[in-house]
C-alpha cells in the first residue's frame, strides 16, 4: 500500500470510451483493496471536445483530481492530446500513446496542420513511453470498440502493484457475454505489447 | 455493500434509502443524473417539469401534501425558481422539501459561475454541502431530517466535482416506505397575503435562530485539530483539495454553510495561530468570519474565479506559482465541442448565417453554431432570452431592423421559457422571425424527454405538444414546419418570412443525429469523388467533423488531377463518422459528393 496517493490520467476525445475505461480502472483498484476516486467533467465534452479522467488511489484518497506535475501515468487515447496534458506528469511519470489522429476543427478546415513529430516531442520529455495503435489491435481482437480496453491492457503492464486476477475479475463483470471475450482478448493484446 | 458512485448517483441512492418518493426537476449539467437515477428506483415518482420554477412549485405542492419531495436543478435553474423559493421559506413545508442546486465553478457547461450559497442567506434557507459521494448520500438524508424537524425547505449544494466524481459508498437498505400524505387546510400558513406573510416572516427569523443553535451541534460540522500553526475553515470539495495539499494542518470542516456555527468558528480560531478560509468563488464564509471580528486570510490570496485543485491551494498558500507551462516547439490546436456529424442544426445555421441578419440565440447544442465556420448566432444570455431580445432589438431598430432580426430557440428551451415571449411578439406587434430548432429532444444535457416528445421521464406515453398549433393559438398567422436538412426549402422560407411584416414562426424540425443513430434506420454515408472535387472548400464551411481537408501531398498513393491551377487538395469524408444527412452534397456545386455505393 502507498502512503502517497497515486494518479493516472486518461485523456482523449469525446466518444473514445474514456469514461468506461476509467470506471473499470477504478473498480479494479477497489478490488485490489485501495481507496479510489475518479473524476471527469462531462457535459459539453460529449460533443467531440477533449475528455479527461483522473483516477487516484492509495490508502486514503482526498482529492479526486491531481495537481499539475503529479500524474504517475498518462494514457493518451489520441496522439496530440498527449501534448495537451504533458505538464500534468511527474518528472518520473510514464506515458502510453494511442497513435491514432483525430483532427480538431481547425485542422479539418485546413487552417492548422496536424503536427507530424508528436511522438518525438513526447519522447524528449518523458523517459518511458509506450506507443501503440489501439484501434488496429482492437480489430485484431475482433471488435473495433475495444480500443479503450487495449489501452487498459497496456496500462496494466505499468501498474505492477495490481494483481492480474483483479483485472480479469472486473473485466468479466463489466461486459455482456456477447462481447466479454473480445474485451479480454483486447486487454491481453495491450498488456503483452 | 460497497459501490463506486458519482455524487449524483449517491444523492439519488440516499434519497431512496431515506424513503423519499417524489422528485421534480429540469435537466441541467451537472445536476441531471440525480433525477435520472432516482427515477429508476421502485416506488418513486419523478418528473421532468418544463422548467425549474415549475419543478420547485411541483415539489412544494407535494411537500405541503406531506410527501418527502426534492426539486433538482443546476445553479442557474435556481434563478428561474427564485420566485417560489423566497416565499416557500415563509410558508414552511409540512412534509420534507429539499432543493438541490448543482453549481458549476469553472463554467464547464454553463453560461455563468454564480455562487448559490448566496441564495441560502438571501432566502433564509439552511444549506448543507457534501464533499464526496459518501457524504452526498448521507447529507441528502440529513437535509430531509432538517426540513422535517424545522419545517423549512433545505438546500443541498453540490458542485461539478462532487456531482461528477466517483468514490466509494456504503450502501444501506432503504427504510420501509409509509404514506405520510393527506389534505390539510392551513390558510394561515399557506396563503401568503400581506397580513399572513408578515406573521410568517417572524417565524422565519425564529427558525433561523433555532438553526443557528442547531449548527453548533450539527454532527457534520467538525474540528480536526492537528498542527496548531495553521487552521483552515472549508466546506465541500475544497476540503478534499486542501487535505490533499496540507494533510497536517488543523481543519474546521463545515457540513452546513448556512447558517454558520459561530461559537465553533470562534473556538477554532482561538486554537490556531493563523486562520485561512479555503472556498471557491465568493468569499461567502470569509466575510462572515471577518464580521465576527476574527482575523482571517481568504480571497487576499485565493482566486475568485474557477474551481480549485490541490495545486491551486498549495500555490496560493505557499506563494509559489502552480508550475510553469511546458515549453513545446508547436502550438496544440484547440478542440472545442462541435455539432455532431449529421446534426440537423447544421443545415439551419448554414442558411441563417448567409442571411446576414442578427441571429439572437439561446442555449442548447445549437449555441455551438456560434463558432467558425458557421458563425450562426450572435448572442446567448440565458435560457429563453432569444425571443425577447430579438423583439427588443427589432423595436429599438425600427425600420433599420426590418427583415434583419431572427430569434432561434431549441425545442426544450422554447418550452422552458420561450412561450410567453413568443406571445409577446404577437401582442406587441413584432416583426421578428422566430425559429424553433426542434430536434425532438433535450440534446445538450443528454437526450431528456420534454412535453413535445410524447414520453415522460418514467417512460409513460403522453400527449405531444404541437408547436405549429401552439403558434397559431398564440396568434401567429405565418407558421411553417421545415426540414433543415433540406437547404433549398429552408432558404426559401427564411427569405420569404424576413421580407414579410409581423412575427412569424418557423419550426425547423428533424430528429437529433444521436436519436437517429439510436434508431435502426440504415445510415448511408457519403463520399467525395476525388476526381470531381475542385478543392473549392465550400463543404468545409459546414464545419462537419466528418469532412476534412487533405493536401495533395498527404494523399499517399491516390493520384488526383488538378481541376484548377490553384487547387492544392481535396475534401475527404470519413465514412465512419458520416451520418448521411446529405447537407454537404447540397452545398457542393460540382456534384462531387455522393452516397457510398
Ligand atoms: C435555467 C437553465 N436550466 C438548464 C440549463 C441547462 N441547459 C442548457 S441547454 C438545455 C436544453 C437544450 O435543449 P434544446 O433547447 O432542446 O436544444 P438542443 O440541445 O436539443 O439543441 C439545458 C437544459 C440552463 N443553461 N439554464
Amino acid at each position: 500500500m502507498y502512503n502517497t496517493t497515486q494518479s493516472v490520467l486518461l485523456a482523449g476525445v469525446g466518444g473514445q470510451g474514456i469514461l468506461r475505461a476509467s470506471d473499470i480502472l477504478s473498480l479494479v483498484l477497489m478490488e485490489a483493496g485501495f481507496d479510489a476516486k475518479k473524476s471527469e467533467v462531462h457535459g459539453m465534452a460529449q460533443r467531440g471536445g477533449c475528455v479527461t479522467s483522473h483516477v487516484r488511489y492509495g490508502t486514503k484518497v482526498y482529492s479526486p483530481i491531481a495537481k499539475k506535475h503529479d500524474i504517475n501515468i498518462l494514457v493518451s487515447f489520441e496522439k496530440i492530446e498527449t501534448l495537451r496534458y504533458l505538464d500534468y506528469l511527474k518528472p518520473t511519470g510514464k506515458v502510453i500513446v494511442n497513435e491514432i489522429e483525430i483532427y480538431p476543427p481547425s485542422v479539418n478546415l485546413g487552417e492548422a496542420q496536424y503536427p507530424s513529430d508528436i511522438i518525438d516531442i513526447v519522447k524528449n520529455h518523458v523517459q518511458e513511453v509506450k506507443v501503440l495503435n489501439a484501434t488496429e489491435m482492437a480489430l485484431k481482437a475482433g471488435n473495433p470498440r475495444t480500443a479503450n480496453i487495449v489501452l487498459l491492457g497496456a496500462l496494466s503492464s505499468f501498474m505492477t502493484d495490481i494483481n492480474d486476477d483483479c483485472w480479469e475479475r472486473v473485466l468479466r463483470k463489466s461486459f455482456t457475454v456477447k462481447v466479454v471475450k473480445a474485451n479480454l482478448d483486447a486487454f491481453e493484446l495491450g498488456r503483452n505489447l | 455493500m460497497k459501490a463506486l458512485m458519482s455524487g449524483n448517483e449517491a444523492i439519488a441512492r440516499g434519497a431512496y434509502e431515506y424513503g423519499v418518493t417524489f422528485a421534480s426537476a429540469y435537466p441541467g449539467t451537472p445536476s441531471t443524473e440525480i433525477t435520472e437515477e432516482f427515477s429508476k428506483y421502485d416506488g418513486v415518482y419523478a418528473e421532468w417539469s418544463p422548467n425549474e420554477k415549475v419543478a420547485l412549485e411541483v415539489s412544494i405542492g407535494a411537500a405541503i401534501a406531506g410527501a418527502k419531495a426534492m426539486a433538482v436543478m443546476k445553479h442557474v435553474g435556481v434563478n428561474v425558481a427564485a420566485d417560489p423559493l423566497f416565499t416557500v421559506s415563509y410558508t414552511g413545508t409540512n412534509g420534507g422539501l429539499v432543493i438541490i442546486t448543482a453549481d458549476d465553478p469553472s463554467l464547464h457547461s454553463s453560461q455563468n459561475e454564480q455562487d448559490n450559497r448566496n441564495y441560502a442567506r438571501f432566502a433564509k434557507i439552511p444549506m448543507i454541502e457534501p464533499a464526496d459521494s459518501q457524504e452526498a448520500k448521507d447529507y441528502i438524508k440529513l437535509a430531509f431530517q432538517i426540513s422535517e424537524t424545522f419545517d423549512t425547505p433545505v438546500f443541498l449544494r453540490s458542485t461539478t466535482r462532487v456531482s461528477h466524481s466517483k468514490s466509494v459508498v456504503d450502501l444501506e437498505e432503504p427504510v420501509p416506505r409509509k404514506d405520510t400524505t393527506s389534505i390539510q387546510h392551513n390558510r394561515d400558513k399557506y396563503v401568503m397575503v400581506p397580513a399572513k406573510a408578515r406573521l410568517r416572516r417572524i417565524e422565519v427569523e425564529k427558525r433561523m435562530e433555532k438553526l443557528k443553535e442547531y449548527a453548533e451541534t450539527f454532527p457534520e460540522n467538525r474540528i480536526e485539530l492537528n498542527d496548531a500553526d495553521v487552521g483552515i475553515i472549508t466546506a465541500g470539495m475544497c476540503y478534499n483539495y486542501a487535505k490533499d495539499a496540507f494533510p497536517n494542518y488543523s481543519y474546521l470542516k463545515l457540513g452546513m454553510v448556512n447558517p454558520l456555527p459561530v461559537k465553533m468558528i470562534r473556538e477554532f480560531a482561538s486554537k490556531v495561530k493563523k486562520l485561512y478560509v479555503v472556498e471557491e468563488l465568493d468569499p461567502f464564509i470569509e466575510d462572515q468570519v471577518r464580521a465576527l471580528g476574527i482575523d482571517v486570510v481568504g480571497k487576499a490570496i485565493f482566486p475568485y474565479t474557477n474551481e480549485f485543485d490541490p495545486g491551486v491551494i498549495e500555490a496560493s498558500m505557499t506563494g509559489t506559482s502552480a508550475g510553469a507551462p511546458l515549453e513545446l516547439p508547436l502550438t496544440i490546436p484547440m478542440r472545442p465541442p462541435n455539432l455532431c456529424p449529421g446534426c440537423p442544426h447544421r443545415g439551419l445555421f448554414y442558411v441563417l448565417g448567409r442571411t446576414k441578419a442578427f441571429v439572437s440565440g439561446d442555449i442548447g447544442c445549437y449555441t455551438l453554431s456560434f463558432m467558425k465556420p458557421l458563425e450562426g448566432i450572435d448572442s446567448c444570455v440565458c435560457m429563453g432570452a432569444s425571443i425577447g431580445m430579438a423583439h427588443g432589438m427589432s423595436k429599438a431598430l425600427g425600420e433599420k431592423g426590418k427583415g434583419k432580426i431572427i430569434g432561434v430557440i431549441g425545442d426544450s428551451t422554447f418550452i422552458h421559457s420561450g412561450i410567453t415571449s413568443l406571445l409577446n411578439t404577437v401582442y406587441n406587434r413584432s416583426d421578428v422571425v422566430i425559429v424553433i430548432c426542434d430536434n425532438r429532444t433535450t440534446a445538450m444535457t443528454g437526450m431528456q424527454d420534454h412535453p413535445a416528445t410524447g414520453s415522460t421521464l418514467q417512460k409513460q406515453k403522453t400527449k405531444e405538444l404541437d408547436f405549429a398549433a401552439l403558434g397559431k393559438a398564440l396568434g401567429i398567422d405565418s407558421v411553417h414546419v421545415v426540414n433543415p436538412l433540406n437547404l433549398e426549402a429552408m432558404k426559401a422560407v427564411v427569405k420569404e418570412e424576413l421580407s414579410q411584416d409581423g412575427p412569424s414562426l418557423v419550426i425547423s424540425q428533424a430528429p437529433c443525429a444521436l436519436l437517429r443513430s439510436r434508431q435502426i434506420d440504415e445510415i448511408i454515408p457519403l463520399a467525395v469523388d476525388p476526381h470531381i472535387c475542385t478543392g473549392c472548400k465550400v463543404c468545409l464551411r459546414l464545419g462537419c467533423p466528418a469532412i476534412s481537408w487533405k493536401r495533395f501531398e498527404d494523399l499517399g498513393d491516390l493520384k488526383v488531377e488538378k481541376k484548377t491551377k490553384k487547387q492544392d487538395g481535396i475534401a475527404v469524408i470519413d465514412a465512419s463518422l458520416c451520418n448521411g444527412c446529405t447537407v454537404c452534397s447540397q452545398v457542393c456545386n460540382f456534384g462531387s459528393i455522393k452516397e457510398v455505393q
